[in-house]
């Protein structure tokens, strides 16, 4: 829906700008009307279509398990208990495959990772232009930006990344002792038994472990953000093209149907590594190395 | 694509979704299909048992059914035996019965002979005498010659 009066290099930035709501140094709070605006809001601002979205979807995911839940019987099921439990059957397989140790809070979590990461993904699967388009100004007038994938915008793969990365610091700690969890980091793997080449290993191995443990939160995060945020981009730039005549448009038409049906291998995809990984981590944090 | 508030938004909403499914979803599903497991193996054990139970409740069928036929058999000898020797008995009892009648007809038929013959003889004594009556009326006395007269009406 590249309007005539805007460049492709707008319709681009358009889309990928959040409908921020903020602290402007000059606005005060209000809602930011362009990229530089929500900039320059700092980190007192909020993407409201990513909040809305995510929430949404959580809530959505939340209700149809909630009501699943309370109907669920040993009896013989109806679909939709069929199909919920089918999903709980899968994850409570991939954990009981990756998670040696008990914690009552594996499973839930990577059922709510595996579920909501997928739903947030599925968004993708609307075509770019038809929500912003109903909901901007050609249509209800709600939102001047709206982007509708969460999972493209870094803020929540973060987010979720370092509430795993907090759990997997958290039981690390209970299980190990803050000993344990020290000798971990600098005990690994360079090991002596002189005294004087003790403090050399000893930062070698934080510096090595460090990293180890911080690329878990990061590599998780960014590895999801990466390819959906890929994902929207060539949806976008796919678009571009019903700008650019008929022919193109069919061209274009058809790519975006080849690259909707790979992108439902790469959504589901996504959300299993999220959620494998998540799984594994918090075995690795359980895991008693010596 | 600025971190912000969002991130802090976000992580705090999964904590409570997270929380949600730990509380309200994951329990009561896990529990209604390791319930339904469970009757699901107690109703294949059950079936399998019916099923051994079915094997021998033929067994014994075909057993009782062999015993039946035997009896049956045997039942059937033993009625026939017992025909035969009934028609054997009555066979005997009718010849028996028929001698008699057989003998009871013959001493019928030699007593009315007998009788019969001592009717003759009187009359033959009656009529010799009535003849010889007649004879000697004119030649001579009856009871002169009534000995004689007896004597050869004796020897008819």
């Amino acid at each position: 829906m590249a309007g005539s009066e805007i460049t492709s290099t707008e319709y681009i930035k358009h889309h990928l700008t959040n409908l921020t709501f903020g602290n402007h140094p000059v606005h005060g709070w209000s809602f930011a009307h362009n990229a530089e605006e929500a900039r320059e809001m700092g980190f007192w601002a909020i993407h409201v279509d990513t909040m809305f979205w995510s929430l949404g979807l959580a809530v959505f995911f939340s209700y149809f398990f909630y009501k699943a839940a309370q109907k669920a019987s040993s009896g013989v099921p109806g679909r939709l208990q069929n199909f919920v439990e089918m999903i709980v059957d899968f994850v409570e397989n991939s954990v009981r495959g990756s998670f040696s140790g008990k914690n009552a809070l594996v499973a839930p979590l990577a059922l709510t990772i595996f579920c909501w990461v997928f739903l947030m993904n599925l968004m993708d699967l609307i075509p770019v232009d038809l929500l912003p388009y109903l909901l901007g100004e050609h249509g209800l007038h709600i939102a001047h930006f709206m982007r509708v994938v969460p999972s493209t915008d870094p803020n929540v793969t973060f987010a979720m990344a370092f509430g795993v990365f907090l759990l997997i610091l958290y039981y690390s700690i209970k299980v190990k002792g803050v000993g344990g969890f020290v000798g971990e980091l600098t005990g690994m793997p360079f090991q002596t038994d002189k005294l004087w080449l003790k403090p050399f290993t000893t930062v070698i191995n934080l510096i090595l472990e460090g990293v180890n443990l911080l690329a878990k939160p990061i590599s998780l995060s960014l590895r999801l953000f990466g390819n959906m945020y890929a994902g929207e981009m060539i949806f976008i730039l796919i678009s571009l093209m019903y700008s650019a005549g008929w022919v193109m448009g069919i061209f274009g038409g058809t790519l975006q149907l080849v690259w909707a049906i790979f992108h439902i291998l790469v959504i589901t995809l996504q959300a299993f590594i999220f959620m494998t990984l998540t799984i594994v981590y918090l075995d690795m944090a359980h895991a008693e190395h010596h | 694509m600025n971190i912000n508030l969002t991130l802090i938004a976000q992580l705090l909403s999964f904590a409570v979704f997270v929380w949600f499914t730990m509380k309200f979803v994951w329990p009561p599903l896990v529990k209604a299909m390791d319930e339904r497991k469970a009757k699901i193996a107690d109703g294949l054990a059950a079936a399998e048992r019916g099923q051994h139970e079915q094997v021998l409740a033929q067994e014994r069928a075909t057993e009782y059914l062999h015993e039946a036929k035997q009896q049956a058999a045997e039942i059937k000898a033993r009625a026939e035996r017992q025909a035969a020797q009934l028609v054997e008995e009555a066979k005997e009892k009718a010849q028996a019965e028929g001698a008699r009648q057989l003998a009871a007809a013959q001493a019928e038929i030699e007593q009315a002979t007998n009788k019969a013959r001592e009717e003759l003889r009187a009359r033959v004594a009656e009529l010799a005498v009535a003849g010889a009556e007649k004879i000697l009326r004119r030649e001579i006395d009856a009871e002169a010659h009534k000995d004689i007269v007896e004597a050869v009406a004796r020897q008819i």
